[in-house]
């Protein structure tokens, strides 16, 4: 059962890094902290919103200070736009720059707004004995901030890069990647001493099979969660209008852009929402494994690096065989672990070791289709 | 195409990153205190010369200062301050050690300064973060001495970086004092080498010795980090004092240091039925392992060593923790602990662990030594830290002994209401 919600969830990081292959055709290094992010994310979320026994309730004032700068931003955006900006073309007699990124701004304050309200929402779910619930808000709730970082991060680094070669991208997303890293490792951000994650979800034995399987619910609702998602992405990706573009823009950005598409509308979604998976997944682990190292820990990019070779066994750039991969890289995982002597110790090694039985004899993937190289 | 806003921004966050990536490969960016990005990793330099250190206002913080920028150059000793070097893991995996001890060198510093310093001359601390990684702590110490010329260094709490770092100050001939590395390797055959703490055969010993004689339990099970020379060295003397004192090693089980899951590990011990569980890893571990262990069922108490003294380990491991034990230097409601327990509290507001002590009688030795030394060239200090005798440290009286380790006594803490408490003193020596 630990293999299957561990399997899930590497699947959901792999999904992040395959869409983002599947489209850029480069390797988001910076996926797996974001990853890391949502795990610390959840964290401060339920000590803010009274979930974490060990802690004192507080919405912070720095929330408040943050989310006013941004409103004050998006008004002086607007104030600017709406008078200054026409006056003062007159008076000139030349057109100043539009200011794009009010727009931007306005819908940062927003959703931070959103996010507070969010908060409230779990504090009032917690006092009224719904931990459960709060729970699925607090998921709510780093998936969200998580969805904006993923955004920030595209348009901030990857997007002046569009036309760069792909190397330039790479190296800078492991810039991004440290960046994350070591911001986390601020004494204002998460700070570096490791912590517990509050337990939201029961822990409950649900029953045993045999002795060693045991179902626990936190796990059902682990491997539940990550289910859930994985279809809606799967009717997301395969089903609507949003998906169909993304699939086209994978399959030739040009072209797509010829029919009609904003490219780079369907690349930042891609970001959110590979993100947003990223984040779930952050919130899923901290409930099954509560103590969470500091952000730039070795265990947590072991744990990227995993799902990545998952999204590789699968088939990078196939939303499905990341799906598969994952579930593929715990299972064996655990029973290398479980049944091995001496197992538990030469895990990676089996992990990493079958990515490379993969590449050598099925280098597009287990799901992949074997395309040769157009140069 | 319309170009936005966002073009300028990203080419500003690039420089960013830029910066933060080089500062993250070789901290040589940043003059004294401006380093302080993101990405690099934090020096911090004090003078802490009793805490005057606001806006200009004393004369006597103004010339302390200036004093150290034109000393910098110059070279340590010269001058009207002592360069002192410590190197730790201030950010990274355990960074709660590096934190504590260098809070607990600061303590002192302050004091021995307050007290006029050493030879009429103030101390300075220079340290450097080495993020808990060992190529890091080599290039932290080659940067103390060969650049900022530190007349001796402090440092580290992990053994393996005490090597990495110790092998640096022998080549340079600068005595090293680690405050708490315990594997026998951190000084065996260094010349240069101290430590103020016991070493892991002894406290193998003292916690196998503890769990025979006065748990009483005869079975126990192992699981260590097989990446840690620490955690290695520990099982090794363990399962060696353990067998001779009449107990039995039932299960025997390893794990890479940063790990998440130990449930495979934690099953095959179960099967075996062990009456204890010895876990010497880190405190990170040692929660996490506790919580997974009470999950799958096992309830028989977990005993760790030095590595799990944090105020982090019950903060991690909650009610899982609960009525464990671990070995330790000194313990927080020990009598000889109290005044040094209430000067920590008053200047951080936080109860020291014994890494704080460590870090006190560390820079106390060092001065101590520094006092009798004929000059504060590399060997002649290193004969007086050689020869220190009976020094009454916070966390027990130190004497270097030959092998430059220091000869102190086990203290074993069990973990009561979140917090550790005094079980017992053990001496291995004895019967």
């Amino acid at each position: 059962m630990d293999a299957i919600a561990v399997g899930s969830l590497y699947a959901l990081i792999a999904l992040g890094y395959t869409m983002v292959y599947g489209i850029l055709k480069f390797i988001n290094f910076a996926h797996s902290d974001v990853f890391v992010l949502g795990a610390w994310l959840s964290f401060v979320g339920a000590g803010i919103a009274g979930l974490d026994p060990a802690r004192e309730a507080s919405i912070g004032p720095w929330v408040f200070w943050v989310l006013a700068a941004l409103w004050a931003a998006a008004g002086i955006a607007a104030v600017y736009e709406l008078v200054l900006r026409p006056a003062l073309s007159r008076r000139l007699d030349r057109r100043l720059p539009a200011p794009r990124w009010h727009l931007n701004l306005s819908l940062v304050a927003a959703w931070g707004s959103i996010a507070v309200g969010v908060l409230h929402l779990a504090k009032g779910a917690a006092s009224a004995g719904f931990g459960f619930a709060a729970g699925g808000i607090i998921l709510l709730l780093a998936m969200m901030v998580c969805g904006l970082t993923g955004f920030c991060i595209e348009r901030l680094t990857y997007k002046p890069l569009r036309r760069a070669p792909r190397l330039n991208v790479l190296i800078t997303a492991i810039g991004v990647s440290l960046l994350l890293q070591n911001i986390g490792q601020l004494n204002w951000m998460f700070g570096t001493r490791p912590d517990r994650m509050p337990t939201l979800l029961p822990e409950a034995e649900l029953f045993t099979i045999g002795t060693a399987v045991r179902v626990r619910l936190v796990d059902v609702m682990v491997v539940g969660t990550a289910v859930v998602l994985m279809v809606v992405l799967d009717w997301l990706v395969f089903r609507t209008k949003i998906g169909r573009a993304m699939r086209a823009v994978s399959f030739s950005p040009p072209n797509a852009s010829l029919m009609g598409i904003n490219v780079d509308r369907v690349i930042s979604f891609t970001f959110v929402l590979g993100a947003m998976l990223a984040a779930a997944a952050g919130f899923l682990f901290s409930q099954k494994y509560p103590g969470l190292n500091q952000t730039a820990a070795s265990g947590w990019v072991l744990l990227g690096l995993k799902a990545f070779v998952a999204a590789v066994i699968g088939g990078i750039g196939n939303i499905r065989g990341a799906m598969l991969g994952g579930l593929l890289i715990g299972l064996l995982e655990f029973f290398v672990a479980q049944y091995l002597p001496d197992g538990a110790s030469l895990r990676d090694i089996f992990v990493f070791g079958a990515l490379i039985v993969v590449l050598l004899f099925k280098p597009s993937g287990v799901l992949g289709k074997s395309a040769t190289e157009k140069v | 195409m319309q170009r936005s806003i966002f073009g300028a921004f990203g080419r500003i966050a690039l420089a960013l990153l830029l910066a933060a990536g080089l500062a993250a490969c070789n901290d040589s960016g940043g003059g004294p205190g401006g380093s302080g990005s993101a990405g690099g990793s934090a020096s911090t330099e004090s003078t802490g010369d009793g805490g005057s250190s606001g806006a200009g206002g004393s004369g006597d913080a103004g010339a302390a200062e200036s004093a150290g920028a034109a000393d910098a150059g110059s070279g340590g000793s010269a001058g009207d301050v002592i360069l002192i070097g410590h190197y730790a893991s201030m950010t990274g995996k355990e960074a709660t050690f590096g934190q504590s001890t260098d809070n607990g060198i600061r303590l002192a510093l302050e004091e021995v300064n307050a007290a006029g310093g050493v030879n009429g001359k103030q101390l300075k601390l220079i340290t450097y973060d080495d993020k808990g990684e060992s190529k890091e702590a080599g290039s932290a110490v080659t940067r103390l001495i060969t650049s900022d010329k530190v007349v001796a260094v402090l440092g580290e709490v992990a053994s393996s970086l005490s090597i990495a770092g110790g092998a640096v100050c022998e080549q340079y001939s600068v005595p090293m004092i680690s405050p708490s590395s315990t594997n026998p390797r951190v000084t065996a055959g260094k010349q240069m080498v101290f430590r103020v703490c016991f070493i892991d055969p002894f406290q193998a010993a003292a916690i196998a010795k503890f769990t025979t004689e006065n748990l009483k339990l005869t079975k126990a099970a192992i699981l260590y980090d097989q990446t840690q020379a620490y955690s290695k060295g520990l099982r090794d003397d363990f399962t060696a004092s353990f067998t001779k004192m009449g107990g039995t090693i039932v299960a025997d089980q390893a794990y890479n240091g940063g790990d998440t899951d130990f449930s495979a590990q934690l099953t095959t011990i179960k099967a075996a039925n062990p009456e204890i569980i010895f876990v010497p890893g880190y405190y990170t571990e040692g929660g996490n392992i506790a919580i997974q262990a009470r999950k799958l069922g096992i309830t028989v108490p977990l005993i760790g060593g030095d590595g799990w003294d944090s105020s982090q380990l019950p903060a991690i491991g909650g009610e899982a923790i609960e009525g464990c034990y671990y070995s330790n230097h000194s313990a927080p409601d020990q009598p000889n602990m109290k005044e040094f327990v209430e000067k920590y509290r008053a200047k951080y507001g936080a109860t020291p662990d014994a890494l704080g002590g460590l870090g006190y009688d560390a820079l106390m030795v060092l001065v101590d030594a520094m006092k009798r030394a004929k000059s504060l060239g590399g060997k002649d200090l290193a004969a007086a830290i050689a020869a220190t005798k009976d020094f009454k440290g916070v966390t027990g009286t130190i004497t270097i002994d030959a092998d430059h380790n220091a000869q102190k006594g086990v203290v074993i803490v069990q973990i009561r209401n979140g917090s550790p408490v005094f079980v017992a003193a053990v001496d291995p020596s004895e019967g």
